[in-house]
């Protein structure tokens, strides 16, 4: 008799199943617009040539072994880490305690994890909408943390509710309370703070003394601008005082996806704290992981590391992120030729992978089975599956469902 | 800017933390200039020149992928790479295990096998019924303790290391078994025990295997060496499949890291086999279900490359036999290092029985060493093993062996001599006219010597202190 008996079924992840049942969908018009991972103009995947460039410079390293990595990572990694994100000197580098992590989820779960224990908030405050899977991390570290959100997308006129996001964070949050935002590209929405929206969010962070922790998944893939993507969260860095933490992916802007790295930092502003909290993060990770793995962390190392290999990764990031544009381009040209209702302007000004269509869910159904395009059930759409060859397709694919929806 | 107000991690909740033993140890051995230093403390495999060896079909593997087109860095399902999971399920449970033909298994990629303990850990905090004690050995592989305390699991030990006989004290795992609360968790190393070297024997297996069952005990395997213990992957992996074949409900660790001498790629595997019985598939569905969910929330989803080169040397027969090859390289050289530092020590007379050299079985063998005295030979010989006295043979080699064989002899016989003057002195305090060379001393004072030494050898820490203030006063 099974000590299980009684356990219940999980629901699966929505994104993965959707995975799935694309692979099993034997259509040759099908097109998925579902997953959050770069594809060529070919549909398939596309290998960076500067990770291939890495890959064969490092193959002919005669001292390459498989030994671990020491406990907080690969030492170049995380030196390269924290300059792409804070544009760190030697001197900021004594502030910011790093540890390298299962890519960006694995950044998120011990950011939550450490939080947890060193800092016991009593609430975490998340984007309405956010990645999926943030409420999912946070919940499982730690069920008695309150997870709340944050108004964020105005879904009648797919723009920002910055002033909904300030006024609840001014008079909701607690002092301590963590804030989770996006550094750039927002997942699902595609929708960023401005500048100055961003500098009166550092405002209420630094009013109420929140802990802001940046997810960092698109630096570079969003604008193909390094600096750019990154603005807000330097802001952060060096126009406040704040302690922050930032969960960094290198799966897209690398194309390293299934590598898993990543890298967590925790930005000290007191003296001796940095080496109290590099120690919190190694017990926790040498728990759970022991040490992360290393193939991708020395090709991203290696990339970061060497002057032509560094410009060969940002042509590579302005070549997706041009397609990303030029995709969003063509989808708007095609539904506005057709005069498909509904508000289509903002994908032009959406940033990264990702848009709302505001397309129902019976809308999002018959997409699939009808015209095997696949979106969330979110109504989130990726640009990275649209090329020259289905984007006419796709568009009238929306164009006919949006025309046989009933009438509001 | 503003002036800092306090910090949202304050010392109580942020204090400075010990250094990892294990890493910590790794840098000190660094730092020692000493020509002839030996580390014998890190548990990954070396050469007989003391270097990482990449295992010679791994390189294979590694080029056969590097030229497969069809290799990309795309994500892995979540619960990993279907070909290495269903590979690593055969290789534990054996390609024909009744559990896999009977679809009652769940296999799961793990970041190693740290990974995977902590996988089953936190599946077992939150969906096994009760509020279970995990029970681990005294004493076990070092991670074990905060694995399971980071998932809010009790933890409890079980009596495993006989100091008296350098084996197994059975008697004291059985008993505190036994007398652990009904449908506790039971943490079983399946081969080469870490750090002790001391495995049960299939006789013990089976009794512990009654045991479990009375007791309705969940055992977990921890498999970190399969293969890597004696050479034959069927033979290190008896224990998990004779409680399989027993119809246990039960959970395996498996790592990939030491066997095919992957650490840092982090390869590893968690399975969950449930028993036989007409629910048995929907259970282990529901429990595939939950750990997705768990997975999911932590990693997303697995790393590839280890996985892929395991994965192609699992499925392929003429990679799998010469990793089976490989694998015998490495078993091969650990047993002769245990021999040739067995016969050492016999050859030079030292005091005390060294059979456990070459009982115990694995990278580790337990010398008995207290913390005081493991601290005294890195000093004193500039010999590095971790505090619990646990050394790795895979430290040792042909260049070394007789170094450490002279070492630890030296050691043991200056102990004794500073004891037996130590005991002189201590003796000539309370008779200090006696002579106790004299031929006319008494039986009753030569007992009495005889007593304080057994009772000093008792207490090595009061003794070690006593020798240390001899040794700052020598200096």
């Amino acid at each position: 008799m099974s000590q299980f008996a009684s356990l219940t079924e999980a629901t699966p992840d929505a994104a993965f199943v959707l995975i799935e049942a694309y692979k099993a969908d034997l259509s040759p018009l099908k097109v998925d617009l579902s997953p959050g991972f770069y594809r060529g103009e070919d549909a398939r995947p596309w290998i960076l040539p500067s990770v291939q460039k890495a890959k064969q410079a490092l193959l002919k390293d005669p001292t390459a072994d498989h030994e671990h990595l020491p406990i907080l990572g690969h030492a170049g990694l995380l030196d390269s880490a924290q300059k792409l994100v804070f544009d760190a000197t030697s001197e900021d580098a004594s502030t910011i305690a790093s540890i390298q992590t299962i890519a960006g989820t694995g950044a998120n779960h011990l950011g939550a994890l450490f939080l947890a224990k060193a800092s016991r908030p009593q609430t975490v405050w998340i984007s309405d909408p956010s990645w999926i899977n943030h409420t999912e991390i946070w919940q499982l570290v730690d069920n008695e943390i309150e997870r709340r959100i944050y108004p964020y997308f105005d879904k009648q006129s797919f723009t920002i509710d910055v002033e909904g996001t300030i006024s609840t964070l001014q008079s909701k949050a607690r002092e301590g309370d963590v804030v989770v935002l996006h550094g750039c590209a927002h997942n699902p929405t595609g929708l960023d703070f401005s500048k100055d929206q961003w500098k009166a969010i550092a405002n209420v962070c630094e009013e109420k003394r929140l802990i802001p922790f940046f997810d960092l998944a698109y630096q570079g893939f969003a604008t193909g601008d390094l600096a750019e993507d990154a603005w807000s969260i330097r802001y952060f860095f060096r126009n406040t005082s704040l302690e922050m933490l930032v969960a960094q992916s290198f799966s897209k802007n690398f194309g390293l996806y299934g590598e898993r790295v990543g890298a967590l930092h925790v930005v000290c502003r007191t003296e001796g704290t940095r080496s109290k909290i590099l120690n919190v993060l190694k017990r926790l990770s040498r728990a759970e992981i022991t040490t992360p793995p290393i193939n991708g962390a020395k090709i991203v190392a290696k990339v970061l590391g060497d002057k032509d290999l560094k410009q060969q990764w940002q042509n590579d990031l302005l070549h997706m992120s041009d397609r990303m544009s030029s995709m969003r381009e063509r989808l708007v040209d095609a539904l506005r030729k057709r005069q498909t209702p509904g508000s289509w302007d903002h994908i032009l000004t959406d940033i990264g992978m990702f848009s709302m269509t505001g397309l129902q869910p019976d809308q999002i159904r018959a997409l699939k089975e009808e015209y095997h395009v696949y979106l969330l059930p979110s109504g989130r759409v990726s640009m990275t599956g649209l090329t020259e060859n289905n984007v006419e397709y796709v568009a009238e694919a929306v164009h006919k469902v949006v025309l046989a929806a009933k009438p509001q | 800017m503003s002036q800092l107000a306090a910090t949202s991690f304050p010392a109580d909740l942020v204090p400075q933390a010990p250094e990892d033993p294990l890493f910590g140890l790794m840098a000190a051995y660094r730092a020692d200039p000493f020509e002839k230093k030996i580390d014998l403390g890190i548990g990954a495999y070396r050469d007989d020149n003391a270097k990482p060896w990449v295992l010679p079909v791994v390189k294979k593997a590694d080029a056969i992928l590097r030229d497969d087109p069809t290799v990309n860095h795309e994500y892995l399902p979540i619960a990993g790479l279907p070909a290495f999971t269903s590979a690593a399920a055969k290789l534990i449970l054996g390609a024909n295990s009744a559990a896999i033909s009977d679809k009652r298994v769940h296999s799961i990629q793990t970041i190693s096998g740290t990974g995977a303990v902590h996988l089953g850990a936190l599946f077992l905090s939150k969906f096994y019924p009760g509020k279970p004690t995990v029970y681990f050995s005294n004493p076990t592989w070092a991670n074990h303790n905060q694995i399971f305390s980071n998932v809010h699991l009790p933890i409890a030990t079980y009596p495993y290391f006989s100091k008296a006989t350098k084996g197994l004290d059975f008697t004291g795992m059985k008993r505190a078994i036994s007398d652990a609360p009904n449908h506790s968790i039971i943490l079983l190393h399946a081969c080469a025990h870490n750090p002790t070297g001391v495995d049960p024997t299939q006789e013990q297996w089976k009794e512990l295997a009654i045991l479990l069952r009375e007791k309705s005990h969940f055992p977990f395997f921890d498999c970190a060496y399969q293969g890597f213990a004696s050479g034959d992957l069927a033979k290190d992996a008896w224990a998990v499949r004779y409680f399989v074949e027993q119809g246990f409900e039960l959970c395996i660790a498996q790592s990939f890291a030491k066997n095919f001498g992957l650490y840092g790629e982090r390869a590893g595997c968690f399975h969950f086999v449930t028993s036989a019985g007409a629910e048995a598939q929907k259970t282990i569905s529901r429990i595939g279900s939950q750990l997705a969910i768990l997975q999911r929330s932590e990693i997303s989803n697995p790393p590839a490359y280890g996985a892929r080169i395991a994965s192609l040397i699992l499925n392929d027969e003429a990679l799998f036999k010469e990793w089976e090859a490989n694998l015998r390289t490495m078993s091969g050289r650990i047993i002769d290092m245990r021999k040739a530092l067995r016969s050492k020590l016999e050859e030079l007379g030292t005091p005390g029985t060294w059979n456990h050299i070459t009982d115990q079985i694995g990278m580790f063998s337990f010398t008995g060493l207290s913390e005081k005295q493991v601290l005294e030979l890195r000093d004193v010989a500039h010999v590095y093993m971790t505090k619990n006295g646990r050394i790795s043979m895979a430290g040792l080699n042909t260049g070394n062996v007789e170094y450490f064989a002279k070492a630890v002899d030296r050691y043991v016989q200056v102990t004794i001599l500073q004891l037996e003057v130590y005991m002189r002195g201590l003796f000539s305090r309370y008779h200090p006219e006696a002579d106790l060379c004299s031929s006319s001393s008494t039986v009753l004072q030569k007992l009495l010597l005889t007593y304080l030494i057994l009772r000093e050898l008792a207490n090595p820490n009061s003794f070690l202190v006593s020798l240390e203030k001899r040794r700052n006063f020598n200096k």
